[in-house]
């Protein structure tokens, strides 16, 4: 279990942090969300040890992070923002060194070199200086070296940042099939990402919580929840007689004679909308309810927080 | 314990891995050449001993050593691989350790390789070895309080060049305190303990000594609890300003 307690940091009179908790257990993955400069890498750092918190307290799994750093450190794997690495060394010295710091045996760290390269496919580059290969790549050394001491708790900044969709996709499959009684926490500005593997979000703005909910939760707050979209085959000037309908306040028009119906909150609209189509009989070509959409909730909660 | 030998190598390795060690030994060999036999008038002095190439050792230091310490940890801070590095479960006195001891090696093997001068001195003449492993050997203490000191200014700023020119001043300071041109200076009006006090200070009086052969307990001393003191504080610089 990782804890935050009134966690703040604040440089001079900059305040990167203003008082963040949440507990994060054991097979969670935990999506922190957040604008840039809204104390993400900060309170990342703060977790793994790196910087001192001007307040608040961090326990990870039992362990008080500013008492005891290097006990928390062991358990940790970490990917700081941007993967900083030694780009003059090898990938395969890079990561044996890696091992060899935090202490592993010799036949541990060869179990776990070949398990970890297999795992994130670096078999072809790592007889490959570091500072020869493609952003990808580095990202997966990056990757590589958090995860070569099979840590419970791994704490990764921004890992698909810069690569491409197909290696976006990789690291998210990676980050699925591990452990499940990890815990794993990632910042990320990609909302379909925390959709695809997050079972937990936490939405920061300017140093703040702004919400602590799971993806459909947070999903539901948006004003796209339940909304009826509708496309017909042709035009049928059907306004009129959808504003008409008691559950829809607004219709929106969009492209190819397809319509946004938003719903009142508790209501389903989808039922009278049927019907509608029914009594006028016109040609439907696509017709579905909105689960909502995340994007439309990050911009609403982070930008609220500005205002 | 096992750490910093893990450290260590990495970081001598990755001299080896870089032209500026190579470039750093070519340097070293050929000015410390210049010196001894031009400006130390090695043929000359028709004298088998090797303290034309001892005496100007000081000031060699002094402008290759701040080259070689700058980047230490300034270079870390600016690429961000020191995020990596103290997000490791290791203390940074290990790092500190590490970094210092792979620094002092390397400027060792450097000054090894400057053996063909003992081969001529030794074909020329008949030297006292003995005096000669001492010039060595100071020198490479003398390298290691230099080496501290510029280990100190790279942990304190992140820009590299601010790392050179602070260690090249500060170690000019205690090299040149041993000087006429500095103590006459406070002949004049300091009584007598602060004329020692700033002679006892500098590097040149406790290497003149060990480099003609005389290996005292005090200016070992001296240059250990230089290195101490700066490795000592270059830990707390990594502690504190690094981490923020």
């Amino acid at each position: 279990m990782i804890k935050l307690q009134d966690l703040e940091k604040s440089y001079g009179n900059l305040h990167a942090v203003k008082g963040i908790s949440f507990e994060v257990k054991p097979g969670e993955v935990l999506g922190f969300l957040g604008p840039n400069g809204a104390g993400k890498s900060t309170t990342m750092r703060m977790i793994t040890g790196y910087i001192q918190p001007t307040r608040g307290n961090i326990s990870v799994m039992g362990t008080d992070v500013l008492s005891n750093p290097q006990k928390a450190q062991e358990i940790m794997g970490y990917l700081p923002e941007g993967a900083p690495l030694y780009g003059e060394m090898t990938v395969a010295a890079f990561l044996r060194f890696v091992g060899q710091v935090r202490g592993m045996t010799a036949q541990r760290l060869n179990e776990r070199f070949d398990e970890v390269v297999r795992q994130v496919s670096l078999q072809k580059v790592l007889s490959q200086p570091i500072d020869t290969l493609s952003k990808g790549y580095k990202r997966r050394v990056g990757l590589a070296q958090a995860l070569i001491h099979d840590p419970q708790v791994l704490i990764l900044d921004e890992p698909t940042d810069g690569l491409d969709p197909n290696q976006k996709h990789e690291v998210r499959k990676l980050i699925q099939n591990l452990s499940k009684d990890k815990i794993v926490i990632i910042s990320t500005h990609i909302l379909e990402e925390v959709d695809a593997l997050c079972s937990r979000v936490v939405i920061i703005a300017k140093g703040k919580i702004v919400a602590d909910k799971t993806p459909m939760e947070l999903a539901q707050m948006s004003r796209y929840h339940k909304a009826v979209y509708v496309r017909f085959s042709e035009e049928y000037e059907p306004l009129e007689a959808l504003r008409a309908l008691p559950e829809i306040t607004e219709v929106e028009t969009c492209s190819d004679h397809g319509y946004l119906l938003y719903t009142e909150p508790g209501t389903q609209a989808l039922h009278a909308v049927n019907q509608l189509i029914h009594d006028r009989n016109w040609d439907v070509e696509e017709l579905h309810v909105e689960k909502g959409r995340l994007d439309d909730v990050f911009r609403r909660l982070t930008m609220e927080d500005a205002a | 314990m096992s750490t910093v030998t893990t450290i260590f190598k990495r970081e001598l390795l990755s001299y080896l891995s870089t032209p500026l060690a190579y470039l750093f030994t070519v340097i070293f060999l050929v000015l410390s050449g210049i010196f001894t036999f031009y400006l130390g008038r090695f043929f000359e002095r028709g004298q088998a001993d090797l303290n034309s190439f001892f005496n100007f050792m000081p000031w060699l230091y002094l402008v290759l050593v701040p080259a070689l310490t700058m980047r230490l940890w300034a270079e870390e801070r600016k690429s961000g691989t020191i995020e990596l590095l103290l997000t490791l479960p290791v203390s940074p006195s290990a790092w500190v350790l590490g970094k210092f001891l792979a620094a002092w090696v390397f400027l060792g093997c450097a000054l090894i390789l400057s053996f063909p001068l003992w081969i001529t001195v030794n074909y020329l003449g008949e030297p006292d070895n003995g005096a000669i492993f001492a010039g060595y050997l100071g020198s490479w203490f003398m390298a290691g309080g230099f080496l501290a000191l510029g280990s100190m200014f790279s942990a304190a700023t992140r820009n590299q060049v601010i790392a050179f020119v602070l260690t090249l001043v500060v170690c000019f300071v205690l090299v040149a305190s041993g000087f006429p041109l500095v103590l006459d200076a406070f002949s004049v009006w300091a009584p007598n303990w602060v004329l020692d006090l700033v002679a006892g200070l500098s590097f040149m009086s406790h290497f003149e000594a060990i480099s003609r052969g005389v290996i005292d307990i005090r200016d070992a001393l001296y240059f250990i609890s230089i290195m101490v003191f700066g490795l000592w504080l270059t830990a707390h610089l990594v502690r504190h300003t690094v981490k923020r």
